[in-house]
């Protein structure tokens, strides 16, 4: 089992009183709490902090660490035979997480599924996943594979963290932010204690063309000046495939022209809209027949863009 | 390795949990989610007490002031102000995304 320095993760004293190990939990939950940190290691370390203090904070816990002896952070150690009162066993420590040890410490001896002080229930922990989905895959539908590490009792009543691959089918329908429930998928329950749940956190990955707003898309239209001006008829991708789009004549730049239900579908019902976001693109090198053109065109035109800013300012 | 299959559950608006569920998906009492309601910081769909439900969606706010509650040592109060908190950042992080989206590529 590899050994963890829960003081010096609290960053307290081997001999700090119950009232200094509150405070430096305190202290450190408030930067590391994934749901108050922006810190993006917060969760891992939060997790450390939280183990820390849950066997430190227990004075019972607390003996039965101190037992352990002291050790450098992850060296390999096997606690004293007696320890724990379980006795015996003592392969079965290799593999185990020193959490999983000390998390039902004291209902049995750290052992559990014994039933000496009569089985209680235990519900088994929610667990919540990023699961990050292409725009294409939110569209149509897929299967993810998540790889999970549960705790588990094992058949000589040690929990130990087991690998599981779970796969969801995400519908179609999800979007960046929905959450979705997987039943009786998260850790384990004991004795008659419910399965937990696993939570998924949906977010899209960034598409090169489309970025999605709940079930609407939204799409960058480059025209060329004369298609925004003449008016045109353009082929627009979509995630169900091109469609052909009507530019109206004298289209501006930041119009938003609607592509009615060519968005992601909703989970029940419907569809969202594609909007497609004018741009007048403006080509990067003219030929020389070109610049004449356009030349041709300064020359003629009365247009003037910026009318409006003459007598604007008091 | 295990490989499991697993049943997906939307939790939106249409998606509808009783009290009884909710202590069990949040892991709060139900005095404190009772407290939550008398705050106004947990609105019910349906405002009958005996059969009062809530909008799935409320369901992972919840639970993230729960974890708050048990690692910040959170009272009813408190907690309730998280909550409040933590659904007004869930719809300014909506907007956020919606206006994102909005803007052409390369602005943002």
């Amino acid at each position: 089992m590899k050994y963890k320095d829960y003081y010096a993760i609290l960053g307290v004293e081997r001999n700090a009183d119950t009232d200094a190990i509150k405070k430096a939990y305190r202290k450190l939950a408030h930067k590391y709490h994934p749901d108050v940190s922006k810190d993006p290691q917060g969760e891992a370390k939060f997790k450390d902090v939280a183990e820390a203090y849950a066997t430190l904070k227990d004075a019972e816990k607390r003996a039965a660490y101190d037992q352990l002896g002291r050790h450098s952070p992850g060296e390999d150690f096997r606690p004293p035979p007696d320890w724990g009162r379980q006795g015996g066993g003592q392969q079965s420590f290799d593999e185990a997480d020193l959490a999983d040890l000390f998390a039902h410490f004291g209902r049995g001896g750290g052992r559990r599924g014994a039933g000496h002080h009569g089985p209680i229930p235990i519900p088994g922990e929610d667990f919540e996943v990023r699961a990050e989905v292409s725009l294409e895959n939110a569209y149509h539908g897929t299967v993810l594979e998540l790889a999970l590490s549960l705790p588990e009792m094992d058949a000589e009543g040690y929990m130990r963290h087991v690998p599981h691959t779970i796969k969801a089918r995400i519908p179609k329908g999800a979007t960046d932010g929905q959450r979705l429930r997987l039943r009786g998928k998260g850790g384990k329950g004991f004795n008659s204690g419910h399965d937990g749940d696993l939570y998924l956190n949906i977010t899209l990955k960034p598409h090169a063309l489309f970025r999605a707003s709940g079930h609407d898309l939204y799409l960058d239209l480059p025209l060329a000046p004369w298609e925004a001006l003449l008016g045109a008829t353009v082929e627009v991708p979509t995630l169900g495939g091109t469609v052909q789009l009507k530019i109206p004549t004298g289209t501006q730049a930041g119009q938003k022209l609607r592509l009615a239900k060519r968005g992601l579908p909703k989970p029940h019902e419907g569809e969202g809209d594609l909007f497609a976001i004018v741009q007048i693109a403006v080509p990067a090198a003219a030929n020389d027949k070109e610049r004449a053109l356009y030349q041709q065109l300064a020359e003629g035109s009365s247009f003037k863009p910026r009318g409006h800013f003459k007598g604007a300012v008091a | 390795m295990n490989t499991e299959h697993g049943e997906i559950i939307w939790l939106d608006a249409r998606c509808e949990v009783s009290l009884a569920e909710l202590v069990r998906l949040s892991g709060l009492t139900e005095t404190e989610l009772q407290q939550l309601v008398d705050y106004g910081a947990l609105v019910p769909v349906s405002q009958r007490e005996a059969q009062w439900t809530f909008s799935g969606e409320c369901v992972v706010s919840i639970q993230a002031a729960q974890r708050l509650r048990k690692d910040f040592d959170l009272d009813p109060n408190a907690l309730s102000v998280a909550l409040r908190l933590l659904e007004r950042i869930r719809a300014l992080e909506s907007q956020l995304r919606a206006l994102r989206a909005e803007l052409p590529a390369g602005r943002f």
